[in-house]
This record gives C-alpha cells, sequence and structure tokens, in this order.
C-alpha cells in the first residue's frame, strides 16, 4: 500500500508537469489541444537524442542514474519542444483561430499528434530505450517501500517548478498578462496586451513543461514512442479535474489521478489500470464540469 | 477648431460580409462629451466597437488627433490616447482590484504605471479600500467604476463608453455619470453610447440619433430633448422604446 502511494505520487507529479502545460493552453487558447501529450514525447526523445550525438554519459552525479549530460540534454529538449510548439500553432492553429469553431482546431490537434508520433518512430524506431543503462539501486526507505534516488529529484523538481510558476503568474507582468487573457482575451487586448505575444509564451512555458515531463518520464520509466498517447488520458483527466486554467488545480489534479491508478491495481487487474483516468473524467464531468477548483489561470483561492 | 475624433462613412459588422452598420460618421471635439442614442440594433455598440479596434472596419476612416487609426491593432489603442470601457463584462472578475488596474496599464513602463495607480487610487479611494480583493466581489456600479479607472491610467483624451448605465440602480447612474461629466471638466472627451435616451440627453453636449446602422439625426441634446422626430425614430424604426 504505502508502495502504491509513493509510485502514485511519483507518476501524478509527472502527469501534474504535463497538464499544467496543458491546463495553460486550453485556458488561454480556448481549445483541447490533443497534441500536447505528444509534446510530452517529443521532449523525452529530444533529450535522447541530443544524449546520443554528444555521446558518453559523462559519469553520472551520485546517487542518481544522470549526470550534467542529461540536464544539458533537457535543457536543449525544452527549446526543441518550445520551438515544435510554436511551428505547430504558426503552421496549424493559428490559420484556423478565428475561422474555424473549436472542434476544427480540436481535430487538427489530433492530426497533428499522429504526425508527431510517426516522426518519433520514423527518427527513433519503436523499441523502448532508456537514458542510462546503468541499475539504479533503490534505496529502503520504510518496510515495505523502495524508492529511487531519480524519483526522489523528480518530486522535488515538480514542487520547484509548480512554485516557480506560481510566483511567475502572480508577480510578473507577463505572468498578470496571461491570466487576463484566459479570463477574458477581448478585454484583454481593449488593455493594451498584445495577445499574440502571450500566446507565444503560453506555448513557450506550455512546450517546456511537457519536455520537461517527457524527460523525467524517461528517467523513471523508459522511453517509447507511444507515451504522449498513454498520457494524454491521464493529462485531460488531471487538467479537467483542477479546473482548465488552473495551475495547482492540475498538480493536484495529477496527483489524484497518479494515486488512483496505481492504488487501483491493487483492487483490481492491472490491465484495467488505463482505464482509471478515464473513470475519473467521467465522474468530474458528470458531478462537477468545471473541476474542483473552478478558475482561470493563477490558480488562487478566491 | 479640428475635431479630436473624426469618423466618416464607418462600415462594419461582426462578419466581413454582413455589414450592420452602413457608413456611420461623426465628430467629437476636445472636452466635448456625445452620446450615440437609437433603438435596438440601430449599430450604436458595433461603431463603437469598430471604433476601439475590436471589429474590423470594412471601409470608411476614423482619425484621432489627425492620426488615422482605422483596423488599428486594439493593443495598440492606448498609445493612441483613446480608451475604450467595454459593456457589463468589463473588469477581470477573477483578478484583485490592483492587478485589474495593472493590466489597464501594461502598455506603461513599470514605474510610470506605478504612479499612475497611485493616482487612480487618489481618485477613487473606493478602490484603494478594495485594492486586494478579487474585482468578482464588487457591485455593477463599483466595477463600472473600476473599469473607467483603469481605461484612465494611460492618460486617453478620448474615452468610449458602452452603455455605463446598464444593469446599474438610478442612483449609480447618477454618480457613474456624475464622475464621467468630472473629467470631460478635467479635458478628456467622452464618447458614449447610451441606452437611456433621456438621460443621455440630459448629460451629453451633443447627440447622434442611429436606426439601422445609419445616422438619422445629430444635433446639441438640449434641442434634441424637443424633437418629436427622435420619439418617432424609436418607435418606428421597429425598436421599443426603453
Amino acid at each position: 500500500m504505502l508502495q502504491a502511494i509513493a509510485d502514485g505520487i511519483l507518476s501524478g507529479s509527472i502527469i501534474a508537469l504535463g497538464a499544467i502545460g496543458l491546463t495553460l493552453t486550453m485556458g488561454i487558447l480556448r481549445f483541447a489541444n490533443f497534441a500536447h501529450a505528444e509534446l510530452v514525447t517529443w521532449g523525452a526523445y529530444m533529450a535522447l537524442g541530443v544524449l546520443s550525438l554528444t555521446g558518453a554519459f559523462m559519469g553520472p552525479l551520485a546517487p542518481f542514474s544522470f549526470g550534467v549530460p542529461l540536464l544539458m540534454a533537457t535543457l536543449v529538449a525544452m527549446v526543441a519542444t518550445a520551438l515544435l510548439a510554436l511551428a505547430i500553432d504558426w503552421l496549424v492553429y493559428r490559420p484556423l483561430r478565428g475561422r474555424a469553431n473549436h472542434l476544427t482546431l480540436v481535430f487538427g490537434s489530433f492530426g497533428v499528434s499522429l504526425l508527431v508520433r510517426m516522426v518519433i518512430l520514423l527518427l527513433f524506431g519503436g523499441a523502448a530505450q532508456y537514458y542510462s543503462n546503468t541499475l539504479q539501486i533503490a534505496m529502503k526507505v520504510a518496510p515495505g517501500l523502495r524508492i529511487m534516488p531519480d524519483q526522489i529529484f523528480t518530486l522535488g523538481l515538480t514542487a520547484v517548478i509548480v512554485v516557480a510558476l506560481h510566483l511567475f503568474l502572480q508577480k510578473t507582468r507577463l505572468g498578470l498578462s496571461m491570466r487576463a487573457l484566459a479570463e477574458n482575451p477581448e478585454l484583454a487586448r481593449v488593455n493594451g496586451i498584445d495577445t499574440r505575444h502571450v500566446v507565444r509564451w503560453t506555448w513557450i512555458i506550455g512546450a517546456s513543461l511537457a519536455a520537461i515531463a517527457g524527460v523525467l518520464y524517461g528517467l523513471t520509466v523508459q522511453l517509447r514512442p507511444e507515451i504522449g498517447f498513454h498520457l494524454l488520458l491521464p493529462l485531460f483527466a488531471a487538467a479537467i479535474l483542477g479546473g482548465v486554467g488552473n495551475v495547482f488545480g492540475a498538480v493536484i489534479g495529477g496527483l489524484i489521478v497518479g494515486l488512483a491508478e496505481s492504488i487501483s491495481v491493487l483492487f483490481i487487474p492491472a490491465g484495467y489500470k488505463l482505464a482509471v483516468p478515464f473513470m475519473i473524467l467521467l465522474l468530474v464531468l458528470y458531478i462537477r464540469p468545471t473541476g474542483i477548483f473552478a478558475g482561470t489561470v493563477g490558480g488562487g483561492k478566491s | 477648431m479640428s475635431a479630436l475624433l473624426d469618423v466618416q462613412d464607418v462600415v462594419a459588422g461582426y462578419k466581413p460580409d454582413l455589414p450592420i452598420i452602413h457608413g456611420l460618421s461623426l465628430t467629437v471635439a476636445p472636452q466635448e462629451m456625445v452620446t450615440i442614442i437609437g433603438p435596438n440594433g440601430a449599430g450604436k455598440s458595433t461603431l463603437i466597437k469598430a471604433l476601439a479596434g475590436v471589429l474590423t472596419v470594412s471601409s470608411g476612416m476614423v482619425r484621432l488627433e489627425g492620426r488615422d487609426i482605422t483596423n488599428l491593432p486594439t493593443h495598440r489603442m492606448a498609445e493612441a490616447s483613446m480608451a475604450y470601457v467595454p459593456q457589463v463584462a468589463n473588469v477581470f472578475t477573477t483578478l484583485t482590484i490592483n492587478e485589474n488596474l495593472l493590466v489597464g496599464a501594461s502598455s506603461l513602463p513599470k514605474s510610470e504605471a506605478k504612479t499612475r495607480i497611485e493616482r487612480g487610487y487618489e481618485a477613487f479611494p473606493d478602490l484603494k479600500r478594495y485594492r486586494d480583493k478579487k474585482a468578482g466581489v464588487l457591485s455593477g456600479g463599483q466595477r463600472q467604476m473600476l473599469a473607467v479607472a483603469r481605461a484612465l491610467l494611460t492618460g486617453p483624451r478620448l474615452l468610449m463608453l458602452d452603455e455605463p448605465s446598464a444593469g446599474l440602480s438610478p442612483l449609480m447612474v447618477s454618480e457613474v455619470f456624475e464622475r464621467l461629466k468630472a473629467l470631460v471638466e478635467d479635458g478628456v472627451a467622452i464618447l458614449m453610447v447610451e441606452q437611456n435616451a433621456k438621460a443621455a440627453l440630459a448629460i451629453s453636449h451633443r447627440t447622434y440619433v442611429f436606426a439601422e446602422g445609419r445616422n438619422r439625426i445629430d444635433g446639441p441634446s438640449a434641442a434634441l430633448v424637443e424633437d418629436p422626430e427622435v420619439t418617432s425614430i424609436y418607435l418606428g424604426a421597429g425598436g421599443r422604446k426603453r
């Protein structure tokens, strides 16, 4: 049970990182971007690509399984993912925005997600891969509870990012503009906010977080071209559970989905685990369609 | 004296091929309060949205201080010394009062924004008391005040308002109108769409009456009060008198 909770918090924090980006873009751009989960995959593989190009692993930073090269590769992956998101927006979403209805954009994002997944398959192949082949020994933290150092790193990094993002949204001009845009785009423009600039930064931030989520997934699970496909439902469940546009909501939503998935395995066959986020999504849509913490970008209590 | 705002034959609508206003013209002089009235569907709000850059002007010309501002991107209107207060949803309800003002000052340098917001609080002491409350808790009248205070941050010479009295209690309406009158005395020109024809004629220097997207009558408000044609436009153009 303890182990299930620890695993749930871990996968929940990765889901949370992806869901933050999804909730931001959904809140500000006002459409469900199904390609967001593929940005997670893209980020994970970009980091792998950088690692394989720069070669050796240069010795890990104890006690973690990875070293400086992976951290650098993550930064490159964040840039590469942000560029992909901006390119997609420029080529696909922007021409559609304002002219087509939301459903067209959603279907467009379906197409984009397939395309991205196929490109990854083409470049890296379909086999599972790892950042490092060194085997990491799990630490025994308590009776019946083993945690790997990489997992602790994942948790810590998620916490730091959430706090940083919160401060960014609350304290900076750009963050304020994002919150204003999420509530009322027309009023934001009337107030002198250049919405295209804000939309650009929304993509950059959302995609960077997706890339980090991808690397952490690759680090703690494995790299497969279907990462995004498997994360799609958990991400949406987390974002909707937390209330679209709500950063803290997405974090809590991510943790709930992660925990529900891992705890469910104790009671139902593991094969049904993937259905758990779907059940959560359905329940939320039935009972409280605006999410537990309904609200727009920012996540502060009202 | 040249006009502050000069609008000529503006055609606009929500869809490019479906104009709602068919060539409206008007002028606003510096420090003048001008109201636009007319029955429902006359295109009053459409015009003001087109002037503010929210809707696209498909033909015609808008000049502010002699400069052509037709179809300037909405977010650059503030630089063109004009501000617009939309109808009803005119504050960010999820942001605090102070954040609302910060958003309104986003086109200004940070230090300048700060001093102007402080000045805004002096002019609207009520807002200062609630500065860290969400704007969603404000009453309709307080929201209108916040929206006006925010619009004034950039120091506009022309303030455009879309039905500032909508949904307010009569007491609050007169308070808002007093505020607007004081602004005109301070040197700001006001162009305002008003549903309440009587109130509009009472408060403004000049009034334009629109019907079906066209100019019908205009002139000094005091003269229009007695004009039977104004009443007949309200009754005859398919709109009920409100």
